[in-house]
């Protein structure tokens, strides 16, 4: 039986879109509060009452997929989180899907930040996503979190040549000479694959600048939405696949249960997160529809007096 | 003598930097000047909490409008300092990171930081929602044609873009939807954003030589502007 929280939202939503069509058939404006009223229904109907719908990876999605999954079990991989709480819920999906990855595969992550906020934001992901899913990996033998360094592009421009000039230590203090993944990593060229998950500046772009191209490390990015168009003309040669908003981690998130069935029932806030934003952007797209009629009906009757 | 120094600090730094990429022997150089630039960027965090303590108590004494927000500002500030600082509740000994789940920075963090955070990225829904409505218009032809690529690329981001065209043959497998918006960010727009980026790095070049030259002296700031 159809969900009834489900239904009658949605019968409303589409009722009142019709209702508003025939309006601008009319030439009547809709005013900025009716906007706001059916997108508050169109966001909160499928959080209150999850609406799930089929993901599969495109090929920017897939080729970073693909490079974390073919790498040999062991390889280690830097991975940056460069967000603040603002852009969390549409990236933090990425990084914990990635992490969770990389991890699957027994590579060994070195976890790092160029932003201030990062840093609590990547305890997040130790805390709810990696100690609860991997409970056997040592930190500092598995995984090591070295935290967050002040400079931006600057920190890149050192770690490139020197990790250790950089981050002497980890997060609590202990020095990275005694930590095992350090054996064999002096500097950013010594990293299999660089994981960059942001949005801002610095972000990816001054990954690929500063760290990419000078020492020849594959870089891939989980980005917000709105920065995705300008990473294209790096990809896919210096980003090697870019996950681009919420539809990017959902993309993932279905390739990795796909792939890694064990994770078919972890949270998966990307798949949940699609059913929002698609009803919003179904509803965004009706309204530019409806704008588009009632400016074309007012401009008609202008003429026509 | 106050802009000859700076002038002359200006000069030696940024040639040496040019030259330390084309001189392998002078990179360590280029390494220990960006060491010192980010013990310059942390000297910034004291500036900025310092403005900020200023600005606010500044307003409250004045009783400027809004005032009653500086409190607000104000005793965060001070509130996630102090955590910080005395790292208040930290599960581990004082060498743990101060933000170490379980401790109290963390715990503001994650409880009144990161859901605010959130909520005010979240309200830029409502407002593409009113924007789209407005300005998505067909009024010319250029207006048309950022029309029908914000159209296709909103469908190719829901599942909705492949339920439509799911029914076209694989040989014209461009034209399902999802393909069409990949298109879109691949082809124009991929050539759009270089062209944009050739430009900005351009500009960069030139801006970098005036202030090298010392033609560009706006950052000296007063009367030199």
């Amino acid at each position: 039986m159809p969900n009834v929280g489900v239904l009658v939202p949605l019968v409303a939503i589409f009722g009142g879109l019709i209702w508003l069509l025939v309006r601008a058939i009319r030439g009547r404006e809709v005013e900025r509060r009716v906007i706001f009223m059916f997108i508050f229904v169109a966001v909160a109907t499928p959080i209150l009452f999850p609406i799930t719908f089929q993901e599969h990876a495109t090929p920017v999605v897939k080729n970073l997929f693909d490079r974390i999954e073919n790498l040999p079990s062991g390889s280690t991989i830097l991975m940056s989180f460069d967000f603040d709480p603002a852009m969390a819920p549409e990236v933090q999906p990425m990084a914990n899907a990635l992490s969770r990855h990389c991890l699957a595969r027994e590579h060994k992550i070195v976890f790092m930040c160029l932003w201030a906020t990062g840093q609590s934001l990547l305890n997040t992901t130790l805390e709810y996503v990696i100690r609860p899913d991997f409970p056997h990996l040592v930190d500092g033998v598995d995984f090591v979190n070295v935290g967050y360094k002040a400079g931006n592009e600057g920190v890149l421009n050192v770690i490139v040549s020197d990790f250790k000039k950089m981050f002497p230590t980890d997060v609590n203090g202990v020095p990275l000479d005694g930590v095992e993944i350090f054996d064999k990593v002096g500097s950013c060229k010594d990293f299999d694959l660089i994981l960059t998950v942001g949005g801002g500046r610095p972000g990816p772009k001054e990954w690929v600048l500063f760290v990419g191209d000078p020492a020849d490390v594959p870089i891939g990015a989980g980005v917000a939405a709105v920065v995705a168009p300008q990473l294209y003309p790096y990809y896919p040669r210096q980003v090697i696949g870019i996950l681009g908003g919420i539809k990017g981690a959902a993309e993932y998130e279905s390739e990795l249960v796909k792939t890694h069935p064990r994770f078919e029932n972890m949270e998966k806030p990307g798949l949940r997160m699609m059913g929002p934003q698609t009803l919003a952007h179904v509803v965004i797209l009706a309204f530019i529809v409806i704008g588009n009629i009632a400016f074309f009906r007012g401009r008609r009757g202008k003429k026509t007096e | 003598m106050r802009q000859l120094v700076p002038l002359t600090i200006t000069f030696c730094v940024g040639t040496l930097l040019i030259v330390s990429v084309f001189i392998p022997p002078l990179g360590d150089l280029e390494r220990t000047f960006t060491l010192w630039f980010d013990i310059i960027a942390v000297f910034a965090f004291f500036l900025g909490g310092g403005n900020l303590l200023r600005v606010h108590i500044n307003k409250l004494r004045r009783r400027k409008t809004d005032w009653g927000f500086s409190i607000v500002t104000l005793a965060g500030f001070s509130t996630m300092l102090a955590a910080g600082l005395f790292k208040i509740g930290n599960p581990g000994d004082i060498a743990t990171a101060v933000d170490a789940p379980g401790s109290m920075f963390y715990t503001i963090f994650d409880s009144v930081v990161v859901p605010l955070g959130s909520t005010m990225y979240s309200l830029l829904a409502f407002f593409v929602a009113s924007a789209s409505y407005r300005a998505f218009r067909a009024k010319n032809r250029e207006a048309t044609l950022l029309l029908v690529a914000a159209f296709i690329i909103l469908l190719g981001r829901t599942p909705f873009g492949l339920m439509l065209t799911e029914w076209v043959p694989d040989s014209f497998s461009l034209l399902q939807i999802p393909n069409l918006a990949i298109w879109i960010m691949n082809s124009p727009n991929l050539a759009g954003q270089r062209a944009i980026m050739i430009g900005i790095g351009l500009g960069v070049i030139s801006m970098s030589l005036r202030l090298i030259l010392g033609i560009e002296r706006s950052y000296l700031g007063g009367d030199n502007a």
